[in-house]
């Protein structure tokens, strides 16, 4: 790492981002009227940016995986509406307003996120993916069950109404924040740490890294920025339901990230923009029963590139035919260190136990002394 | 008293239902060592199955339709989706998992539509039990779970393919090295697994006769809670923490001011398990080998 030296690849994305942001806002500004409906959807596709890109956090970077993700976005809603809406008839429904419901919705949505990670994280990944998952539905059915006055019961919370015309310039502003949080942890000391610790757990406590407490910090950092999205979100839509956050929402998110590439936090920019905008173009044209055929293409997206991603026995075909390679040769750029992504290291691929056949394979015959001294250490 | 003996028998009978998806899960988790998301999902065909073959009016054939055709889901849902990934990252394995889930879900909606279908399997009728009325159906579910928790565990303890599972569990490559066919036992366990999800489903409909294609989901999330809460790996375990959490349900189902929170309490048992005690009652600790 030299520092010093401007990289274009480390910036490209706030760039992309910004230069979108202040044009979009220089059309407003300008007197330039956007349709409503455009204007909604770039409002959920920014909130559909913080979602992935911070369970992308978790699930690419800490190699962990959060059923419930859509849990902590519905505190953060519910939370971050309810301030707003005790807040609106003393400061009126400005900028300071939200800016208040956002710090407190993400600061709650932190502490469910460090209550539900300390018993989780100590234990084998399943547990945190099952109690996460659990925590979405207790979520879900508390906030069900309130009464109307507090938090609205059944039929939602009702939020302040704030002038659309400029509401998705600050969901952009919010993305970019997130963006630079979440890519400063992962550059950072720290962000090594959580990416050794989803190579290999052992190795890393093994190197003096204390285990629980980056999961800890992670799995909090991602529950936070869930927690803005959520409020984002109220913001967003007059009313906050909780039947929104289910189950469902939560995979709808993993797909986003398993779909831009696990570890890669310009994918998920990627893919959660192209869902989101998919999911509102698919909702006009199925409608009724063939609604369901959107799941399916989410259940059908998972576990394709799930099992072309990870299967062993595609190694050599996808170190051959990948996309990476394709734009490489296209773009005729040789390897070149500089160009060394954020987080090039395989996790999926690094060998954490030693296959049978490659134990019964090894020649100890004393002549060759080149092919059994590089098994041992991963073990 | 009459309502304590009624709740008590209730739970009983959700709980045998609840120890028998969890003893599925348990047999999987402890064998392929993956959490088969699936699962909750392959109870929700049986049911269909049983659903499509009560058209000809012979329960006894429906059901055996449904135990061979989940065997063979379970099998193909092995094969297709999880052996590839054997020796990958956990992660890409339960996110898989996760997709089998969905996609079982979504195609059950295109195929049996999303409104509820209603099928009696059979009408067993009430009995007096103690100056209380009980449904037989209910007795009959428990005292089947308690056949095949024992069943299941003499199989595993007493003969060569149970020993052989036992083998696999506690060392994959050592396992192989001793002749055992690792990828043959993993085959035969989600197999029974699957059989047992077929029987789930079948006792889901003779408590209330209707289905539809998220049937499975959340008794199969409940059911991996009891499978904790015994210890995850543990056959009588899986029983004790399934008849538990039936009973934690029906209770709280009777209290009128924790009722709509049920599910909350039942949940919160799992997180609470996890901190007090992570390998339930029954479970053994493991230690993790460098």
């Amino acid at each position: 790492m030299r520092m010093g030296k401007f990289k274009l690849n480390h910036y490209i994305n706030y760039i992309v981002i910004g230069a979108l942001t202040l044009s979009l806002t220089a059309v407003t500004l300008a007197g330039g009227r956007f349709d409503s409906s455009l204007l909604f959807l770039l409002e959920k596709i920014a909130i559909s940016i913080v979602l992935a890109v911070s369970l992308s956090l978790v699930v690419g970077f800490l190699g962990e995986l959060s059923l419930g993700h859509a849990g902590f976005m519905c505190v953060g809603a519910y939370l971050g509406g309810k301030v707003a809406a005790l807040l609106v008839p003393a400061l009126g429904n400005g900028p300071l307003t939200f800016l208040i419901s956002l710090v407190v919705g993400g600061a709650v949505a932190a502490v469910c996120g460090i209550i539900i990670g300390i018993p989780a994280l100590r234990l084998r990944g399943d547990y945190l993916a099952i109690v996460t998952l659990a925590f979405g539905e207790i979520v879900k059915s508390l906030f069900q069950n309130t009464s109307d006055e507090t938090f609205g019961g059944a039929l939602g919370l009702e939020t302040p109404r704030y002038d659309k015309k400029y509401l998705f310039i600050f969901a952009f502003v919010i993305v970019l924040i997130t963006l630079a949080a979440v890519q400063n942890f992962i550059r950072s000391k720290h962000g090594r740490a959580v990416t050794a610790i989803r190579d290999n757990e052992i190795a890393a406590r093994a190197t003096g890294i204390n285990v629980t407490k980056y999961k800890l910090l992670t799995f909090t950092l991602s529950a936070t920025f869930a927690g803005i999205a959520g409020v984002l979100y109220s913001f967003s839509n007059y009313t906050v339901q909780s039947a929104k956050f289910g189950y469902n929402y939560s995979i709808e998110i993993l797909v986003m990230v398993v779909l831009g590439g696990m570890g890669s936090i310009n994918g998920s920019i990627i893919a959660a923009t192209l869902i989101t905008f998919l999911n509102t173009k698919l909702a006009t044209i199925l409608t009724g029963d063939l609604a369901v055929l959107q799941n399916l293409l989410y259940a059908v997206i998972l576990i394709i590139i799930v099992i072309y991603n990870n299967a062993p026995a595609l190694k050599n075909f996808r170190e051959k035919y990948n996309l990476q390679n394709l734009l490489r040769k296209l773009l005729r750029h040789k390897h070149d260190p500089d160009h060394v992504k954020d987080d090039e290291a395989k996790w999926d691929v690094v060998p954490t136990k030693i296959e049978m056949n490659e134990i019964l394979s090894i020649d100890l015959t004393p002549q060759d002394k080149k092919g059994n001294t590089g098994n041992g250490g991963d073990k | 008293m009459e309502l304590i003996l009624s709740t008590l028998i209730n739970g009983l009978s959700l709980g045998g239902i609840y120890a028998m998806i969890a003893l599925g899960y348990t047999m999987v988790y402890g064998i392929a060592k993956m959490l088969n998301f699936a699962h909750g999902d392959v109870i929700m065909v049986g049911g269909y199955v049983i659903y499509v073959f009560m058209a000809m009016n012979n329960p006894l054939l429906a059901i055996l339709m449904a135990v061979i055709f989940c065997i063979i889901l379970g099998v193909v849902i092995e094969k297709v989706a999880y052996k590839p990934l054997r020796g990958a990252s956990p992660l890409a394995v339960l996110i898989t998992a996760i997709g089998v889930s969905y996609l079982l879900q979504s195609l059950a909606q295109i195929v049996f539509g999303s409104a509820n279908k209603m099928v009696t399997v059979y009408e067993f009728g009430d009995i007096k039990l103690f100056g209380v009325t009980v449904q037989i159906s209910a007795l009959v579910t428990l005292a089947v779970t308690v056949v095949v928790m024992i069943a299941l565990t003499l199989f595993v303890k007493y003969t060569r393919l149970g020993r052989a599972m036992i083998a696999v569990s506690e060392d994959k490559g050592a396992a192989q090295l001793m002749g055992i066919n690792v990828n043959g036992i993993i085959t035969v366990t989600f197999a029974i697994g699957s059989a047992l999800a077929a029987l789930a489903g079948l006792f889901y409909l003779l408590k209330a006769p209707s289905i539809s294609s998220t049937l499975g989901a959340m008794p199969g999330i409940k059911a991996f809670t009891a499978a904790v809460i015994g210890g995850i790996g543990s056959i009588p375990g899986a029983m004790l923490g399934g008849i538990l959490l039936g009973m934690v349900e029906c209770i709280a189902y009777k209290i009128t001011a924790i009722a709509p929170y049920t599910d909350a309490i039942e949940f919160s048992i799992l997180i609470i398990i996890l901190l007090v005690r992570p390998t339930g009652f029954l479970g053994k600790k493991r230690r993790e080998k460098v």
